[in-house]
């Protein structure tokens, strides 16, 4: 029980040091800016005539490329930097619950940056009829593809104490992630390569799982694709701060 | 409480620490001295189980640090070189964050933060943010997490570093007042310090441990421990070394200086003489001789010339191999 403790301990620091600084309002601001930006000007919500938030949740890989990295990149990074982090590990606590308790703050803070676009669900409800369930499972495609980015921002940020370098590098990955399977992408692979190997290379892409869920469809595959990629990534945080240590 | 054996840790092709072994019992505070880059830090960082060691055994408490550094964490309090603290909490919440990761809550956790704040003068600081604090005070806040859960083991890297005389001295107080139930590492490069505080002191150079005993024991090894310094006046240089010269306890005389009528000079006595009766000896000789003796004193020996005959040929050694 003392190891959920000190995740929760360590959780709530850390949500604690984005709230205690203006960074994670202005973070919230422009990510709502910009999410409405993407949905109603980009994505043209008005223009199509549909009661639903393809519009809104199109471009959410898209947004979260570079936003997340912004969010995840201060979390070990910073913890080097001020020498911290030599302090948070001769606690006795373990790697892996400081590991955790960072990412789930990080996760919460952008779940919270998420809940704030409620009112564009209850606009869409109030000019039309909707399918909410359909919007319900691109809210939590949307939550796992952040923390997907996120994990992937925590190993960046594990390998540097430049929190610039952590966000370069993590945007690198994530856009990687995003390409491989973005249609234009994809459509130009097919015309020289064959189908098959393009599927596959398109299956390691944060779109192709990303996709079901705008369409309603929570599907148990997708989600432990995102899985995979968030304990992956975490895990190899580990390894990165143990060869850190080691010298 | 704590056993390091054969500790080795290699960055590269560089051996940071090259077989260091000590013990150190409850009651004890020991001083680590060293010139920068000499290993102590790195030892330090090893005890609290945040490096692991490319070869040899720590034990503290009876528990490996290699294997199983948890328990061994839990009865230890540790204070960074640099004395790092997270600059967007306020001393209050972040003592609170620390006793928690130490399994504190409720009363106790109010009431260890409570005792801390007291031992390090804090509480005039309590709500401020750290990255407002002067460093001394930041210092005391780094330092304050490190007895939250009172531990039975303090390691503590540089405690006095960065801060001023009567805050040094409010630290060693502490660190003496603590040593008694305590076992303390501390590092430092104050010679004085050592004096003050340590019942014992290991000087490491270059990764290795080249000196170890009490600051007493330390002290007599430098070449003028024992030696005799005499101040004279009207009596001539020549005079008194011929007459000192002739006593068989003595080994040489030295004259530092000679002027105005005042005679200064040191007589270092031969080896089986370094005692409490040499002094004695040269005081007879300048009654019988009457001779208007100014000041007569018989010399400790200094650690700063213990350490640096240590360290410094030490280093020399290894830039002539």
């Amino acid at each position: 029980m003392s190891a959920w403790n000190n995740v929760k301990a360590i959780a709530k620091r850390e949500l604690g040091a984005y709230f205690s600084s203006p960074v994670a309002y202005v973070f919230i601001v422009i990510f709502l800016l910009l999410a409405g930006f993407f949905t109603f000007n980009v994505g043209q919500f008005f223009q199509i005539g549909e009661a639903s938030l393809t519009s809104f949740f199109y471009w959410h890989p898209w947004l979260y490329l570079f936003l997340v990295p912004a969010v995840g990149m201060r979390l070990w990074s910073e913890e080097r930097r001020q020498g911290t982090m030599e302090l948070l590990l001769t606690m006795p606590i373990t790697t892996w619950q400081a590991i955790l308790g960072k990412f789930l703050a990080s996760w919460a803070f952008l779940a919270i940056a998420l809940l704030l676009t409620f009112p564009i669900v209850i606009t869409v409800n109030y000019l039309g009829d909707p399918d909410n369930g359909i919007i319900f499972a691109g809210y939590v495609g949307s939550l796992l593809l952040a923390g997907a980015y996120l994990a992937i921002s925590s190993m960046t940020s594990a390998m540097t104490r430049n929190q610039v370098v952590s966000f370069i590098v993590s945007v690198v990955i994530c856009l990687f992630l995003i390409i491989v399977g973005f249609g234009p992408v994809t459509d130009l692979l097919t015309s020289w390569g064959s189908a098959a190997l393009v599927d596959t290379v398109a299956s390691f892409s944060v779109i192709t799982h990303f996709d079901p869920f705008q369409k309603g469809l929570i599907d148990l595959r997708d989600i432990v694709f995102f899985l995979s990629i968030i304990v992956f990534a975490l895990f190899t945080t580990g390894v990165i701060i143990r060869a850190h240590r080691a010298g | 409480m704590i056993k390091v054996e054969n500790l080795k840790k290699a960055f590269g092709a560089k051996y940071a620490v090259n077989g260091v072994s000590f013990a150190v019992e409850r009651g004890e505070v020991l001083g680590f001295l060293g010139p920068n880059g000499a290993g102590k830090s790195t030892t330090m960082r090893m005890i609290m189980g945040f490096i692991p060691p490319t070869d040899g055994k720590i034990s503290v408490g009876g528990f490996d640090m290699v294997e199983n550094p948890i328990p061994g964490k839990r009865l230890m309090g540790y204070l960074p070189e640099n004395a790092p603290a997270y600059t967007d909490m306020t001393v209050h919440g972040f003592l609170g964050f620390a006793a928690e990761l130490r399994g504190l809550s409720g009363q106790a956790k109010k009431k260890a933060i409570g005792n801390a704040v007291d031992m390090c003068f804090l509480e005039s600081v309590l709500y401020q943010s750290v990255d407002t604090l002067s460093k001394g005070y930041r210092h005391r806040t780094s330092l304050a997490q490190s007895l939250l859960h009172d531990p039975d083991i303090l390691i503590l890297d540089e405690p006095t570093d960065g801060l001023d005389p009567n805050q040094k001295h409010e630290i060693r107080t502490l660190i003496r007042r603590m040593g008694e139930t305590k076992v303390i590492i501390f590092s430092t490069h104050i010679l004085e310090e050592v004096e003050a505080v340590c019942s014992r002191a290991i000087i490491i150079d270059r990764g290795q441990i080249v000196a170890n005993g009490t600051p007493r024991e330390l002290k007599a090894r430098s070449q003028n421990a024992g030696a005799v310094t005499m101040s004279l006046l009207a009596t001539p240089s020549s005079e008194v070394t011929a007459k000192l010269s002739a006593l068989a306890a003595v080994k040489e005389t030295q004259v530092i200086s000679e002027d105005a009528g005042r005679t200064v000079l040191r007589c270092i006595p031969n080896k089986d003489q370094i005692n409490g009766t040499f002094s004695r000896v040269v005081a007879e000789l300048a009654q019988r001789e009457g001779w208007r003796l100014e000041e007569l004193r018989m010399e400790e020996g200094k650690l700063d010339d213990v350490f640096r005959s240590i360290t410094l040929s030490e280093t020399q050694k290894g830039a002539t191999q």
